[in-house]
């Protein structure tokens, strides 16, 4: 059986996709132009194919969100890549004052079609301004959408709704990510894979068909493996059922697919590689209770990095970086406490 | 040479004549920005204003200059770029009033008003971007057409404003960026808060600059009328400096100069330049224009509030 694409595969042929299909979409970043395509790869040959509409910029990120913005205001579909999200904050102004503002503060509504995508998280030793989770910055800006890149979900889909929208979203992307397989049912000869939602919204890992899980995880998709290297350990060791649940939206956060699951379920831990401190773990399960309060049969647990800046030496950015024994480690404690 | 001096018709020269119509839009501004600091004063408008009153002729001698296809990008201080363009003095006053018939419903007020290719914002700095990647589509679409966008002196303390005009002069775009230089920004001085020029900025990019002392909106337009045409035939970005004068506050009340400082603003203004060489067609402009700005006050003032509909359309939404 032929493996399943890489992940960063999978984006690439999106954007690929997008270009081909439609001649408003433009591609703004740092480094972009073939043969190198982008820092990541992930813009790997756009610009021989598209010149006129991959525009490799200097070193201004504010600036060409910016320009991005100008793009989108004349009607284009724009995505735009920060080479690192620390570097999106140099942009905060243009996104937040700018870009999401913009839709409503002239009194009607004012579409803009920008997707800013930010590849982010550490693990790679790239030290304390490369490697942040910059997610929880974004939370709660009216009419910034925050998207998240899964192992499960495919990028083409995703980007089509983003797209589709008509206001800015931000699109993270877990470095740890583009480099790994995606997760395809049959492949796996522990877990089963499907998707919760009208859309898919929610990617969902399962040992088997429990119908009420000892637990839910629900995680980014940056920590999902992390999730599910702890949940196939507590399944193997101890049988104990986890449904792993990854949304590809991260804020506004989507209740409505999870909401019975969620009630069948013991206990539920969210996960996400953010540092302590005004979490989106915090976020959703501000959520759930406010849905879920008299159902709930324990506290939701959080579980996400140390307060600190990421440290480059492997050894200490281990820990400080969620892990998959954090994970583990949660899941237990709710257990027996 | 990318930069040079245009002093033809300086302010020690008594201005040419003007056509009604100029001349009536000159006024209309004038008393525009007159009233809502009467209104301000009798406690009739919320929040926050900047009135332009002294800089009028500007954005007046490019009106002719621009045309429908060219976007403007507009700031805090905006009320002429606005009423040059659209002359619709009732439907911003609805905006800053909060009235029905408000231009964007009286979400945005004074600093924040789209209307078709026109767009304000409160962040300094900030449009210029905005502008390239405008002016970019610009020059790939619709040739022939600009993005302008209308800063003053302190917004040259921006990051965003080198950050645009670098890709700007890059990648060649129709990109007119018109500097209200009038020596100050809120309370500072430039003297305090500018090194160098911004010739010698726009000239570190090889973007052509022009500096303008004249107010005399004829004079203006014969001298940055060619350049203006070169933005839209060749692309080239151009900065278009103007030597002006807030006589106003910079907001309400809040004028930190000195009497004397002032005096000499004041002695600059073009409206007494006007009307004393052309005393005639000035009292018989003035008179109208200040009389149909009362109007509008009253009847604006007598509307019901503003409607919104619909804060967050996209969020309520999953
Ligand atoms: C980014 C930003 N910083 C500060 C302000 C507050 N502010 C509004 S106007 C102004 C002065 C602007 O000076 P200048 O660019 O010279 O324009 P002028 O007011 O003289 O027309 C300041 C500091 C702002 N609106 N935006």
């Amino acid at each position: 059986m032929p493996r399943s694409e890489r992940i960063v595969e999978n984006l690439n042929a999106a954007l690929h996709r997008l270009f081909a299909e439609d001649e408003l979409v433009y591609l703004i970043g740092e480094d972009l132009l073939d043969p190198y395509g982008g820092a990541f790869k992930v813009a790997k040959g756009l610009s021989s194919k598209y010149p006129d509409r991959v525009l490799t910029t200097p070193l201004s990120e504010s600036g060409f969100v910016g320009v991005a913005n100008g793009l989108a205001l004349c009607g284009n579909k724009v995505v735009t890549e920060i080479m690192f999200g620390d570097f999106a904050l140099l942009s905060f102004d243009q996104l937040c004052n700018f870009a999401a503002k913009s839709v409503t503060m002239y009194g009607s509504r004012l579409p803009l079609r920008l997707v800013v995508r930010c590849p982010v998280g550490g693990h790679r030793g790239y030290g304390p301004t490369h490697s942040q989770s910059v997610q929880k910055h974004f939370i709660g800006v009216p009419n910034l959408w925050l998207y998240e890149m899964t192992p499960l979900h495919d990028n083409g889909a995703v980007f089509a709704e983003m797209l589709a929208r008509e206001e800015p979203c931000v699109f993270f992307e877990d470095k740890t990510l583009y480099g790994q397989r995606r997760w395809v049912d049959g492949d796996d000869d522990v877990f089963r894979f499907d998707f919760l939602g009208e859309r898919g919204q929610y990617g969902r890992a399962t040992p088997e068909d429990v119908d009420r899980p000892d637990c839910v995880v629900i995680a980014t998709g940056g920590t999902a493996p992390l999730a599910l290297e702890a949940a196939r350990r507590l399944f193997l060791e101890s049988e104990i059922a986890c449904h792993v649940l990854v949304p590809y939206r991260l804020y506004p956060f989507d209740i409505d697919p999870i909401s019975s699951l969620l009630e069948r379920a013991d206990h539920i831990v969210v996960v996400e590689e953010s540092v302590a401190g005004g979490t989106w773990g915090a976020e959703v399960a501000q959520h759930i209770y406010g849905r879920l309060w008299d159902r709930l049969n324990d506290r939701i647990r959080l579980v996400h990095s140390a307060p600190s800046i990421i440290p480059t030496a492997p050894h200490l950015e281990r820990q400080v970086l969620v892990q998959s024994e954090s994970v583990y480690a949660t899941v237990r404690e709710a257990i027996r406490d | 040479m990318l930069t040079s001096e245009l002093r033809p018709g300086g302010r020690e020269t008594a201005p040419t004549r003007l056509d009604d119509d100029d001349l009536e839009l000159l006024l209309l501004i004038r008393h525009f920005e007159r009233n809502l600091l009467d209104l301000f004063s009798a406690g009739k408008l919320n929040g926050t204003t900047h009135t332009c009153i002294g800089q009028e002729y500007v954005p007046v001698a490019l009106a002719r200059l621009l045309d429908d296809r060219d976007y403007v990008f507009s700031n805090h201080r905006g009320h002429g770029h606005y009423l040059s363009r659209f002359r619709d003095p009732a439907g911003l006053l609805a905006e800053i009033m909060g009235r029905d018939g408000a231009v964007c419903h009286g979400v945005g007020g004074s600093q924040h008003i789209f209307r078709e290719r026109f767009l304000s914002t409160g962040v300094q700095g900030e449009s210029l971007p905005v502008a390239v990647g405008v002016a970019l589509h610009l020059k790939r679409h619709e040739p022939g057409a600009l993005a302008a966008v209308f800063v003053g002196d302190g917004t040259w303390g921006e990051g965003s404003v080198y950050e645009a005009l670098n890709m700007a002069r890059l990648w060649q775009v129709p990109l007119l960026v018109v500097v209200e230089h009038n020596e100050i920004a809120q309370s500072t001085p430039t003297t305090l808060q500018m090194a160098g020029t911004i010739a010698a900025r726009a000239a570190a990019f090889g973007v052509e600059h022009r500096r303008v002392e004249s107010a005399d909106v004829n004079a203006i337009r014969g001298l940055v009328a060619p350049a203006v045409e070169r933005v839209r035939q060749a692309n080239r970005p151009l900065v278009l400096e103007f030597a002006t004068t807030r006589i106003g506050p910079h907001s309400k009340g809040d004028d930190t100069r000195t009497e004397e400082e002032l005096r000499s603003v004041r002695a600059r203004d073009w409206y007494l330049a006007y009307q004393k060489v052309f005393p005639d067609q000035f009292a018989r402009l003035d008179t109208r224009q200040r009389e149909a700005i009362e109007r509008i006050t009253r009847d604006v003032d007598a509307r019901t509030p503003s409607r919104w509909e619909g804060s967050c359309p996209g969020q309520s939404e999953s």
